[in-house]
C-alpha cells in the first residue's frame, strides 16, 4: 500500500458512510438510522467541528471512522488508500497508529488499575517505538510534557484517581500522540471538565495541529467552541449532515434553518441581552428509527415545503468551500 | 436428611451470600471516583492494607489460617490414628479421648483434625477449579461476543439447568470413588454460575472507554481481557473464589454424607456418614457429628467474613457509612432524616 | 423585606480522609421575584449550599454553622416535622438531571398526585391542579397518562418543574436544570421558565456552572470558589465589570459566536483540594494577581459599588 504525502490532499476522506442498527425482536425488525450518507475531508494541519445536538450521529460516525463499530454503507479513505477495501475485517495495526482517538469522559478512559506511565508505555511497546527501556521511559517524560504535564516523573507514577479532569484528558491527549498519529479523533473532549480548564485542552489541540501538524475531528455540541477551534464547521442534525463550511462563514451566514436555530439557542452575552433572536422552532430530535423520507428538520422548520417531506436535498455550494443541503437553496447534487 | 445438602449447586447454598455480594461488587467493580479527596482501591498494596485493617477481615483471616495450619500440620497435632480402633464406641468427651470416640471406637479429634486435610484440600482446589473455569468461559464469552458468546452460551446454560444433585450422584456412582472424582464432579457441576456472572461483569466493562482507547491503540485482544479488564474484576472474582470455596466445602460434606465418596477416606464429610449410619442422633453421641459440623460452619463463617471484609475495602461508601453513623452517635443527633445541624463539632 | 436570607453558612462533609469543609460561611439574600444565579466550578460547594438550605444533605454531610432565615424562621433549626411542612410548600427544589429521578414504574399523573395529596389535596382537586400545572409547562395533559421513558428529555424535565410548582412554592431552587438538555430545548426550557416566573411569581435560586447563560436569566449573580463566595453583583454588572480575578477568569473560559475571534486562556491550575484549601485567599495559588498578602490574609466582601461587592485584596 503506498500513501500519498501532500499537505495539500485531503488525509481523511469519507463518502456516503451510514450506519444503522437493528431493533426489535426476530419477526419486526427496524432499524435505527444512527447515520445517512455522511461524506467530508480533513487536511493535515487542519480541524474539522462535526456539530450536533444528541442523536445526530456524530459520535456514531467517528466511531466508524476509528474502526471501532463496522460500517452500513460507505468508504473511508485515508491518505488516498481505500481503508475498507484494504483491511475489510480488522483495522491494521498500520492504521491504528495513524488515526487515534480521545474520548469524552476523562474519568472512564483511562483504566484506574494502572498508572500513567503503563497507560503511555502500551501504545509505545505495541507500535516497538523504541528500542530499550531507557527510551521508553524517556519517551513517556517527553510525552507528558509535550501535553504540558509536570512535574512529569511524578505524574508517571500516579494512578487516574490522584488527577484532575484536566490532567486525566491532557494524559488521554498523550497516549494518543504516543503512536505520531496523522489524525485525532476527538470526541467531545472538553463537555465534561470544568469550564476554566476548557480552553487549555482547547489551546493544547490547536498547538498540536500547529506543530505536529497532526488533523484533528473534533466533535461537539457547542457551535462556540466549533468556532473557536474549528477550520471547517460541519452541522449534523439526525443522522445526517445539513450544512458545512469554513467555520467563520458558517457562523456569520448560517443558511441552514436548523443551523440557525442552533445559533439562535447558544446563550451568548457577548451579543447583548435579550436581543436575540427568540427560537424559531421548537420541539426536539426527531426519532431514528425507520424515519420517513425527506428531510428530518421539515417537522420543526418554519421555512418548510412540500418538497421538503418528501425528498432529502442534496448539496448546494454557495462558495468554494460552504455548502448546504435545504430546498430553499435549490435540488443540489446528490452526496 | 440434614438441611445442608445441595439441591442443586450454588445457587442454592450461596443463595443468601451470593446475590448481595455481586450485586454490590458488580455495580462498583471498575468504577472509578468522580469526586476528589475519596481514596479508592488501585495499587495491590493499597487493597492489602484495606483489608487488613479491617477487624472482620483479621479475624476471618486468623481464623481460616488457624484451621490451614492444622490441616498442613495434622499429623503433628492430631492425636494418633484416627482410623485404629482406640477404645469403646461412643464414648463421650473424657480425659483420654478430648472428643470422645465414634461409634466405631476411633478417636474423634484424631479424626477432626485428619479430616481437616480432605475437606479443606477439596473446598480450596474445587473453588479455585470453578473460578478459574467460570473466568475462562465467562470472560471469553463476554468479551468476544457473536458466535463464540453464543455457543457458550449454550454450553454455560446446559451446565446451569442440569439439576446438579441427580448430575452429582450419577457421576459419583460411576466413577471409582475418591478425591478425584469428588474434586472432578464438583467442578463439572457448578463452574456454570460463577461464568455467567464473569460473562456478565465482562459485558459491561466491555462497554467502558478505556477498552475502546485500548482498541485503538493496537492492543491485541488476549492482553485487553487479562491486563485491562480482568483488573478491574479483581475485587469479584476473590470474593467469588471465597463464596466457591464455602460451596465447595458444603457440597463435599453433603456428598460424602450421601455416601457417595470413599468412606473409608477420613474427612468430615464421612465423620457424618458413619455418624449418621451409627444412629449417633438416636445414641445420643452429639459428639460424633457436633464438631465436623461446627468446623464446617466455622470456616464457611471465617471466609464470610473475608468476603465481607473485601467487600468494604472496594466500596468506599460502606465504609463512610460505617464511621458516620458512629459520628452521629457521638453527638446523640436524633434527626435521621433532614440534614443534622451540629454547632460545634469537636474535631 | 427578603425572602430567603442565609448567613455565614458553613457545611462540612465527613469523610475517610478528615471532614472537608465545602462551604465555609457563606451570606446572601433572594428577594421576591428575583432569579439568584450562583455559580462555580466542581468543588465550589454551590449545590452543597443549595441542599443544606433545604436540609436535604445526606451522610456524611453536616450543617456546622450559620443561619438560613425564611421570613422569621431558620430552616436550620426547624424539626423534622415542621421541614416536611416547610419543603415543597414554601421553597421546592429541581434537581440535576431531574428528568431521571422519576420513577420509571410510576405514570406521571400518580407522582404529580403524590405530592398533593399528601399535603391534603382530594384526588379531584389534585387532578385538576395537575392539569392545570401540565398547561403552565406547556405540556398536554393527555401525557400524563404516560410512563418517564414514553416522555422526551425536554418533556421530563418540565414535568419535574411542574412537580416542583405543584404547591405554588414561594421559591425555586434549581440546581443545573438545563446541563443534560441539548441547546434548542435548554432555551426552550428557560424560556419556560420565565414566562411562568411571570406568571407565578416565584423567586428562583439557580445553581449552574455555564456563566454566560446565567448573565442573560439571573436578575443577580454570586460566585462561588472553594466554598465560599467571591464575589456578587447585578447580571449585567458582573459581564461588563466584573473585579474579582476568578470572575476574570471565568468569563475569559467561554468562547463566543459573535463578534471577534481571540485567545482565551481560561484558568491555570485545578481547583483546590477541600481537605486542606490554600491559606488566606484560596483563589491565590492560580490568580495572575496574587501578591504577598493574599496567602497570608483571608480577603472581606467589600462593597465597591451599588450593589457589587467582591472579596479580593485588590480592592
Amino acid at each position: 500500500m503506498t500513501f500519498l504525502n501532500s499537505d495539500s490532499s485531503p488525509i481523511l476522506s469519507v463518502h456516503n458512510l451510514t450506519k444503522r442498527f437493528p431493533v426489535g425482536s426476530v419477526f419486526m425488525t427496524h432499524h435505527v438510522h444512527a447515520v445517512e450518507d455522511v461524506s467530508f475531508s480533513v487536511n493535515r494541519r487542519q480541524v474539522i467541528a462535526l456539530v450536533g445536538e444528541s442523536g445526530s450521529g456524530k459520535t456514531t460516525t467517528i466511531r466508524m471512522i476509528a474502526r471501532l463499530i463496522p460500517v452500513t454503507k460507505g468508504g473511508i479513505k485515508f491518505k488516498s488508500v481505500d481503508i475498507l477495501k484494504a483491511e475489510p475485517h480488522q483495522a491494521s495495526l498500520n492504521y491504528r497508529r495513524m488515526v487515534q482517538m480521545i474520548f469524552q469522559d476523562p474519568f472512564a478512559s483511562l483504566n484506574s488499575v494502572h498508572n500513567i506511565e503503563h497507560h503511555l508505555a502500551r501504545p509505545l511497546l505495541i507500535h516497538k517505538k523504541m528500542v530499550d527501556h531507557d527510551e521508553l521511559e524517556h519517551r513517556v517524560l517527553s510525552l507528558l510534557e509535550l501535553v504540558e504535564l509536570k512535574p512529569a516523573q511524578d505524574i508517571a507514577r500516579r494512578y487516574p484517581h490522584q488527577l484532575s479532569g484536566g490532567q486525566r484528558q491532557r494524559v488521554a491527549i498523550a497516549r494518543a500522540l504516543a503512536v505520531d498519529p496523522e489524525l485525532i479523533l476527538a470526541d467531545e473532549p472538553i463537555s465534561m471538565l470544568d469550564v476554566s480548564i476548557r480552553m487549555g485542552i482547547l489551546n493544547l489541540i490547536e498547538k498540536l495541529k500547529e506543530e505536529l501538524g497532526i488533523a484533528f475531528v473534533y466533535i461537539t455540541h457547542d457551535l462556540a467552541s466549533a468556532r473557536y477551534i474549528g477550520d471547517l464547521i460541519m452541522v449534523m442534525h439526525a443522522g445526517h449532515m445539513v450544512e458545512g463550511g469554513g467555520s467563520e462563514e458558517i457562523i456569520g451566514g448560517a443558511l441552514h434553518p436548523y443551523t440557525q436555530l442552533l445559533l439562535s439557542a447558544v446563550p451568548d452575552p457577548h451579543s447583548g441581552l435579550r436581543t436575540r433572536k427568540d427560537l424559531q422552532a421548537r420541539g426536539e430530535v426527531p426519532s431514528l428509527i425507520d424515519p420517513p423520507p425527506g428531510c428530518p428538520f421539515a417537522a420543526r422548520c418554519p421555512k418548510v415545503m412540500d418538497v421538503c417531506r418528501q425528498v432529502m436535498p442534496g448539496q448546494s455550494y454557495v462558495s468554494q468551500e460552504h455548502w448546504v443541503r435545504c430546498h430553499l437553496y435549490g435540488e443540489g447534487t446528490s452526496v | 436428611m440434614s438441611a445442608s445438602i445441595p439441591a442443586c449447586g450454588p445457587p442454592n447454598l450461596g443463595n443468601k451470600m451470593k446475590p448481595i455480594m455481586q450485586s454490590s461488587q458488580a455495580e462498583n467493580v471498575g468504577k472509578p471516583k468522580s469526586a476528589p479527596g475519596r481514596s479508592m482501591q488501585s495499587t495491590q498494596k493499597e487493597f492489602l492494607a484495606g483489608l487488613l485493617s479491617q477487624r472482620k477481615a483479621m479475624f476471618g483471616a486468623i481464623l481460616l489460617a488457624i484451621f490451614i495450619l492444622a490441616a498442613i500440620f495434622a499429623p503433628l497435632i492430631a492425636p494418633g490414628d484416627p482410623t485404629r480402633f482406640v477404645g469403646r464406641q461412643n464414648q463421650p468427651p473424657s480425659a483420654e479421648h478430648w472428643l470422645g470416640t465414634t461409634g466405631q471406637g476411633q478417636d474423634v479429634l484424631a479424626q477432626l483434625v485428619i479430616g481437616s486435610r480432605v475437606s479443606l484440600l477439596v473446598g480450596f482446589t474445587v473453588g479455585l477449579l470453578i473460578t478459574l473455569l467460570g473466568l475462562a468461559i465467562g470472560m471469553t464469552a463476554g468479551y468476544l461476543g457473536g458466535i463464540v458468546d453464543g455457543l457458550l452460551n449454550v454450553l454455560t446454560n446446559v451446565f446451569l439447568i442440569i439439576p446438579a444433585l441427580p448430575l452429582l450422584i450419577t457421576l459419583a456412582s460411576f466413577l471409582p470413588p475418591g478425591i478425584a472424582t469428588v474434586t472432578f464432579v464438583l467442578t463439572i457441576t457448578s463452574w456454570a454460575w460463577p461464568a455467567r456472572v464473569f460473562r456478565s461483569q465482562t459485558l459491561s466493562l466491555r462497554e467502558k472507554d478505556f477498552v475502546a482507547a485500548s482498541i485503538v491503540s493496537g492492543e491485541s485482544t488476549f492482553r485487553i481481557i487479562f491486563s485491562e479488564i480482568l483488573p478491574n474484576m479483581m475485587s469479584l472474582v476473590v470474593s467469588s473464589f471465597f463464596g466457591n470455596v464455602i460451596y465447595a466445602i458444603g457440597a463435599d460434606v453433603g456428598l460424602a454424607f450421601l455416601g457417595f465418596e470413599n468412606v473409608t477416606t477420613v474427612s468430615w464429610g464421612t465423620m457424618l456418614y458413619w455418624a449418621q449410619n451409627n444412629s449417633a442422633l438416636l445414641q445420643g453421641a452429639w459428639w460424633t457429628f457436633v464438631p465436623p459440623g461446627l468446623c464446617v460452619a466455622l470456616v464457611a463463617f471465617a471466609t464470610t467474613l473475608l468476603i465481607y471484609a473485601v467487600d468494604e475495602v472496594t466500596n468506599p461508601r460502606l465504609k463512610t457509612e460505617k464511621e458516620i453513623t458512629a459520628v452521629l452517635k457521638k453527638y446523640r443527633i436524633t434527626t435521621k432524616r433532614a440534614t443534622p445541624v451540629i454547632r460545634d463539632p469537636a474535631g | 423585606m427578603a425572602l430567603l436570607d442565609v448567613k455565614n453558612l458553613q457545611v462540612e462533609y465527613l469523610t475517610a480522609r478528615g471532614p472537608v469543609k465545602a462551604v465555609d460561611g457563606i451570606s446572601f439574600n433572594i428577594n421576591p421575584g428575583e432569579v439568584v444565579g450562583l455559580a462555580g466550578e466542581s468543588g465550589s460547594g454551590k449545590s452543597t449550599a443549595a441542599h443544606a438550605i433545604l436540609r436535604i444533605l445526606r451522610s456524611p454531610a453536616i450543617i456546622t454553622g450559620g443561619q438560613a432565615l425564611f421570613g422569621e424562621r431558620d430552616i436550620l433549626s426547624m424539626s423534622d416535622e415542621e421541614l416536611e411542612q416547610f419543603r415543597w410548600q414554601n421553597i421546592a427544589i429541581v434537581f440535576q438531571s431531574a428528568m431521571n429521578s422519576l420513577n420509571p414504574v410510576m405514570r406521571i399523573r400518580d407522582q404529580l398526585l403524590d405530592v398533593m395529596q399528601q399535603k391534603g389535596f382530594s384526588k379531584s382537586q389534585a387532578l385538576h391542579r395537575a392539569r392545570n400545572l401540565f398547561n403552565l409547562v406547556g405540556i398536554e395533559a393527555s401525557r400524563l397518562d404516560s410512563y418517564p421513558h414514553e416522555l422526551s428529555g425536554g418533556m421530563r424535565q418540565r414535568t419535574v418543574i411542574a412537580i416542583s410548582l405543584a404547591l405554588s412554592p414561594d421559591m425555586l431552587i434549581m440546581d443545573e436544570p438545563t446541563t443534560a438538555l441539548d441547546v434548542v430545548v435548554q432555551k426552550d426550557i428557560l424560556e419556560q421558565i420565565a414566562v411562568l416566573r411571570e406568571k407565578l411569581g416565584f423567586s428562583i435560586l439557580f445553581i449552574t456552572h455555564d456563566l454566560s447563560l446565567l448573565v442573560e436569566f439571573s436578575t443577580r449573580i454570586l460566585i462561588m470558589y472553594a466554598g465560599q463566595i467571591v464575589e456578587q453583583a447585578p447580571a449585567y454588572e458582573l459581564f461588563k465589570n466584573p473585579l474579582h480575578p476568578y470572575t476574570v477568569g471565568l468569563m475569559n473560559s467561554f468562547p463566543s459566536i459573535s463578534g471577534d475571534k481571540h485567545r482565551l486562556t481560561g484558568i491555570a491550575g485545578s481547583p483546590p483540594d477541600m481537605i486542606a484549601p490554600p491559606s488566606g485567599c484560596r483563589f491565590h495559588p492560580r490568580c495572575p494577581k496574587a501578591m504577598p498578602v493574599c496567602s497570608q490574609k483571608t480577603p472581606v466582601m467589600k462593597t465597591v459599588s451599588e450593589d457589587h461587592t467582591v472579596a479580593c485584596h485588590l480592592y
